[in-house]
């Protein structure tokens, strides 16, 4: 027996200690960063501790604008890409003909390099010397006004990272739900047709029912993926997110960690922590909702 | 007849059905297409185009060439070839020696050091990256490739995966295995592992993808251009691009840095479409 546990420990050693040295450690130092005021990353010193920290980056311009730009991401790009998930999915399950084409290419922006793809969507929206850009060709055919999506106002940039992040998210929630969809039961299915039950209503007390774990699970991690959302933004406006003004907050986080504005863990920290109670209450709001109107 | 009556009423049904999903090919399809189209431009007929051309008479490869010849884009992918597959080979070693530890080792203290590990998978990358960067940094591991290793061999999610297929196989087989005298090691990689095998293969599927596509922890740990993996590379392309914007040989780039996982996907199709509902995150 003594054996076999000194065994057990031994196979268990290498994953235990990447896991303490690269997960547990630094959860504890995160938050002892944080806490530390002027902190010098070349002294390894530190003054005082408190949470001076936290109100210099609540302060913080740059931090305000990376904490709206997050926010607007995550109120647009959840609810939509969710929905317009839903509809793909339904629209794919009523369908017996070339089913398997249509989910091997919605599937395929899941396997891409979101760096690389993100330049291919910069060029599409682009606006240059030498020519419109495709995006805005198309506007101007339907009698609009050329934007510049990438380096102009505000809610044209805007429009595109939720645009590109979307993009991004959907092949995950539509084979999630295309899944979800074929587990119903047919059963009930063939009870409602036996009643006589309009669409609508199979929908709305069938379909909706049967999915709303898997639903309720694609918002929750949505809410989190977005809140996160930093590779899709660099991707499209490049690595200076701040001049770009559309910055998030995981990209505040970089930007204080390392690069030409970096060198403060501890702003750095302050911000992680921030967002990690951000992304807990909102997990928590999602959960209490979810007891009243999920049916499992 | 009968059934005609069902169908009429679903005509326009139908039709919006049918819209809605060629409409989101088209959608997904698109920028593939363009970037295609655009590294066989050349770079004089691309800058041109006012308004850009769907479709080239003469499409070219010089901007592939000009591409591998200006930037070390082989160099890229040298790199993330080597990053990918001893990540993924370390990461297989640890995981499968602890996941089998939890599904056939007995020792006091097994359930609460599995439901802490557990518990662990709630931790978000970025609250941890800041202590990595800084531990890396001091263990003067900046610009290797161990820097870039060392803090992504472990996943607590594929442990919980690998753990719960251990434990289905039949225990009578371990027994069996004992009674001929086999030892755990022999008896894990000729018994356990051909056994879950799907399982492994899923998490190594998994695991390569976020390799390729990984971006942020490299950011952070290499500024030296010769330990770039290929999202630094294309980013470092669109940020100084090639001397002058020359975007038919950028959309070369990034059609080559492509194209690698969507031939995987393209062979391993069903096996990464269930990979990742059973175990994917990104969205």
């Amino acid at each position: 027996m003594k054996k076999n546990n000194l065994k057990a420990w031994l196979y268990m050693l290498p994953a235990l200690a990447f896991l303490g040295v690269f997960l547990v450690y630094p959860l504890i130092d995160v938050f002892i960063y944080s806490l530390e005021e002027g902190y010098n990353s070349a002294s390894q010193t530190f003054f005082g501790v408190g949470l001076y920290n936290f109100g210099y980056v609540l302060r913080d311009p740059y931090f305000l604008q990376a904490l709206k730009n997050t926010f607007i991401l995550v109120m647009i790009t959840v609810p939509l890409s969710t929905g317009l998930a839903l509809l793909i999915s339904l629209a794919l399950s009523s369908v017996k003909k070339l089913k398997s084409l249509f989910q091997t290419i919605y599937f395929l922006p899941y396997v891409t390099n979101t760096l690389a793809v993100g330049l291919v969507f910069m060029i599409l929206f682009k606006k240059t010397p030498y020519s419109e850009g495709l995006v805005n060709l198309l506007i101007n055919f339907f009698g609009g006004q050329s934007v510049d999506f990438i380096t102009g106002p505000y809610w044209a940039k805007m429009f595109v990272l939720c645009f590109y992040t979307v993009w991004v998210v959907l092949p995950f929630k539509i084979l999630i739900l295309t899944s979800a969809l074929a587990s119903v039961d047919q059963h009930y299915y063939d009870a409602a047709r036996v009643d006589a039950t309009p669409r609508w209503r199979v929908f709305t007390r069938i379909t909706l029912p049967m999915i709303s774990p898997m639903i309720f699970y694609l918002v929750i991690t949505g809410f989190i993926g977005a809140f996160k959302a930093y590779s899709d933004a660099v991707a499209l406006f490049g690595t200076d997110l701040n001049a770009a003004e559309m910055n998030t907050i995981v990209g505040y986080i970089y930007d204080m960690l390392y690069g030409n504005s970096g060198g403060y863990p501890s702003y750095a920290s302050a911000a992680a922590v921030i967002l990690f109670a951000i992304v807990l209450t909102i997990t928590c709001i999602n959960l209490i909702v979810s007891r009243k109107h999920v049916h499992y | 007849m009968e059934k005609r009556k069902i169908r009429k009423p679903l005509s326009l049904g139908r039709v919006l059905c049918w819209a809605l999903l060629i409409f989101w090919a088209i959608m997904v399809l698109f920028p593939f297409y363009w970037m295609i189209l655009s590294s066989v431009k050349s770079y004089s007929a691309y800058n041109s185009e006012y308004i850009p051309s769907f479709f080239t008479l003469h499409p070219t490869l010089e901007n592939y060439f000009y591409a591998f010849s200006t930037v070390p884009l082989g160099g890229y992918f040298v790199n993330t070839l080597i990053f990918t597959i001893a990540t993924t080979g370390i990461m297989l070693i640890v995981i499968i020696l602890i996941a089998y530890a939890f599904a056939r080792l007995d020792f006091p203290g097994k359930d609460f050091v599995f439901a802490l590990i557990l518990a662990l998978m709630m931790i978000p990358s970025e609250l941890v990256v800041i202590t990595n960067f800084v531990t890396i940094t001091d263990w003067g591991m900046r610009n290797t490739f161990w820097g870039l290793i060392l803090p992504s061999v472990t996943s607590v999610f594929y442990i919980y995966l690998l753990k719960e297929n251990f434990s289905q196989v039949p225990e009578e087989l371990y027994k069996a295995a004992k009674v001929d005298g086999c030892s755990d090691l022999r008896f894990l990689f000729k018994v356990m592992l051909p056994v879950c095998k799907p399982t492994v293969i899923t998490v190594v599927i998994l695991k390569v993808i976020e390799c390729w596509n990984s971006y942020v922890w490299p950011r952070l740990i290499t500024d030296d251009e010769s330990y770039f993996l290929v999202s630094n590379g294309i980013q470092s392309i669109r940020e100084s691009g090639f001397g002058r914007e020359n975007i038919p040989a950028m959309m070369a780039a990034v059609v080559v840095i492509s194209l690698p996982l969507i031939i995987l996907f393209l062979i391993f199709r069903n096996k990464i479409m269930e990979g990742v509902s059973r175990g994917g995150t990104k969205g």
